[in-house]
């Protein structure tokens, strides 16, 4: 290696590493335009409180209380294993899909308890619907069978599909690319396009609040801009919850953070706050460590 | 500004014509000595030759891949001298069978067959005497019928293995397994006992399509299983996310997903049931004359008419007859196989 290469080499090391300084996160999510609660009408949002989880007798969430403002869009971040997939899955009873899961505490819908008895648990699904960390498609679709895949298999009646079909492709960033292939399988699409299709998907039963589970995470940086986008555009007319391995996109795309870690034994919440905030002047010192990249 | 040569397409790692003859000179001399051998030693016959051939060659080429290369390179020849003997090993029985059938069966096959049925003649009148439609429209019935019986329930229980995994998962799942090995005589016998001697009286199709479906339903259900174990639960959990019921996931997203490998268990289920003779022997009655009517009189089926001609004729004609009958359930069941292949091959998933 030559001295020249090498000098380079450090600076693009430090580059990096100066990318992930709190005060430039901050400047990043305050370069944003921030959506204050209760500026639109979009219900009253989700708020969980005390929320805890098992799987069989293993503990894996303690006490989780968190408001997501209606029409905000919240990041929930931590190292792998904290709880953040397991607590976006206890909002929308996905959590039950797991055989040995257990839960204790209140998750509420415009007020309602998501979990009370008596309450439909495929309407719940319909209000708050999810897109996975892999694309899944359904490989025996076409790509417009796809997007319309929850009227049928919810029974929705809906009378003009077509154009649904458009206004779901077109707020998840696809239309143009797939507008003339609607009768191919969505398999034929690569990664990215198959994310925003999943997407697409879960528009279509227009729900109130959208969980994404690390969407951007087996995606390329084209396709993640693209999602960022998207995910910007849907804010105006939905409450969203993402969990993102990605402090950069935290910083880019939220307006609240929730810090979520694990000492080995269940996982808590540990700060939540405005995201320019957590990434800026976070209160506990372990959310400072880990938005600054010493540890996780 | 300089030409840009497109270079010829090369696949330098393929074996070369000059490693490829080597390798065939080493055969055919490992050909010649074990003649030899069979001259000079104790082996002798088909047996011995290959015996002897199949060692010399695969210790030849062994040689020559130490000398060439290494070790490694040695032992690896001599595992792909093994495996080609695996394929030889499976292969003589299934062609020997499929040889004789064609050898035996061509000169018996007429048009006739396909026309006729055998109340006109008896076993051992000239072969173009009579024919087998009323054994192929029987055997057609019968398996249709029991595919319509097994299919569903077949489906249904292995939908309950893998989407409901209620608990009655594994003692279903241990009688499911036990049933596969039920001897066919022992499924004609229940049908027999059961439903013939106390309720119908009477031996037709339908019995024996109960019977069929009594060997079909665990073929079914077993291979139903599997292959719905391999959609990945991600789909599943896709389908509910979207506020589907598990009855709307199961049947808009999980069994369309699993569309080829329930083909693959239909082909299985009507492999495991077509040559199936014990039990039609004891309830489907084994009709001589066509009858289209699964519900009334006894019908008949190809492996009967195959067993009537062999075991009730003494005949030329006769055997003729049987071998000709083989020739025709043979083509029936390829054609059978190759369709299905052709229906699930449809790029899906």
């Amino acid at each position: 290696m030559t001295p020249t290469e090498n000098s380079s080499n450090e600076n693009n090391m430090e580059k990096k590493m100066s990318a992930t300084t709190p005060s430039s996160l901050a400047s990043v999510a305050s370069n944003r335009q921030q959506r204050v609660p209760g500026t639109n009408l979009l219900g009253t949002g989700l708020e969980t409180r005390g929320v805890h989880a098992w799987f069989g007798k293993k503990h894996v969430l303690s006490d989780v209380s968190l408001d997501f403002s209606a029409g905000t869009v919240t990041a929930l971040i931590g190292p792998s294993g904290c709880g953040k997939s397991t607590y976006l899955r206890t909002l929308n009873r996905m959590h039950e899909f797991i055989p040995t899961a257990a839960l204790a505490g209140e998750v509420l819908l415009d007020g309602q308890d998501i979990y009370a008895a008596g309450i439909d648990v495929t309407k719940i699904r319909l209000k708050v619907g999810m897109v996975f960390q892999k694309p899944n498609p359904f490989p025996s679709m076409t790509i417009g069978e796809n997007v319309l895949s929850g009227l049928k298999l919810a029974q929705l009646k809906k009378s003009n599909t077509d154009d649904l079909l458009e206004s779901c492709l077109v707020r998840a960033g696809l239309w143009s690319e797939v507008k003339d292939r609607l009768g191919e399988h969505g398999g034929a699409l690569s990664g990215g396009q198959q994310q925003r299709l999943c997407i697409a998907r879960s528009l279509a039963v227009e729900p109130q609040v959208l969980l994404m589970d690390e969407p951007c995470s087996a995606l390329d940086p084209g396709s993640t801009f693209r999602i960022e986008e998207t995910i910007s555009e849907l804010a105006k007319s939905m409450t969203i919850v993402i969990v993102t391995h990605n402090m950069q996109q935290a910083a880019r795309v939220s307006d609240y953070t929730a810090f979520f870690l694990s000492d080995g034994g269940p996982g808590i919440m540990v700060e939540t706050a405005p995201t320019s905030k957590i990434f800026s002047s976070p209160i506990d010192k372990r959310t400072e460590d880990y938005v600054t990249g010493r540890f996780g | 500004m300089t030409q840009l040569i497109t270079p010829k397409p090369q696949t330098p790692w393929a074996t070369t014509i000059q490693q490829r003859l080597n390798t065939a000179v080493l055969i055919v001399f490992g050909a010649a000595l074990a003649g030899v051998a069979v001259k000079t030693t104790g082996l002798s016959g088909k047996l011995g030759f290959s015996v002897s051939f199949f060692v010399i060659a695969s210790l030849l080429i062994f040689i020559q891949q130490y000398r060439l290369r290494d070790l490694a390179a040695a032992k690896d020849s001599l595992l792909s001298s093994f495996a080609s003997l695996a394929i030889v090993l499976t292969l003589i029985p299934i062609l020997s069978i499929v040889g004789t059938v064609v050898v035996r069966g061509y000169r018996n096959i007429h048009f006739g067959m396909f026309t006729e049925d055998m109340t006109m003649a008896s076993v051992n009148d000239p072969v173009t005497a009579g024919g087998l439609l009323h054994a192929l429209v029987g055997t057609i019935i019968m398996v249709g019928v029991a595919l319509l019986v097994s299919f569903p329930i077949g489906l249904l229980t292995a939908l309950y293995l893998t989407e409901i995994r209620g608990n009655l998962t594994r003692p279903i799942k241990f009688l499911v397994q036990a049933m596969s090995g039920v001897p066919s005589i022992v499924a004609g016998l229940f049908i027999l006992s059961i439903l013939i001697i106390p309720v119908t009286q009477e031996l037709n199709g339908l019995m024996g399509s109960l019977a069929l479906s009594i060997l079909m339903i665990p073929t079914i259900a077993r291979t139903a299983e599997e292959m719905l174990l391999l959609i990945p639960n991600e789909l599943r959990e896709a389908g509910v996310a979207l506020g589907a019921t598990q009855w709307r996931t199961v049947s808009g997203v999980v069994v369309p997903a699993a569309k080829s490998g329930l083909v693959t268990a239909i082909i299985l289920g009507i492999a495991r049931i077509i040559g199936e003779t014990a039990p039609l022997l004891l309830v489907s009655g084994g009709a001589d004359a066509l009858n289209f009517n699964p519900a009334s009189g006894p019908m008949g089926s190809l492996p009967y008419y195959i067993w009537k001609a062999f075991l009730t004729g003494g005949t030329e004609e006769a055997y003729g007859r049987a071998w000709g009958g083989m020739l025709i359930l043979l083509i029936f069941i390829f054609t059978l196989f190759g369709l299905a292949r052709l229906l699930s091959g449809r790029k899906v998933a």
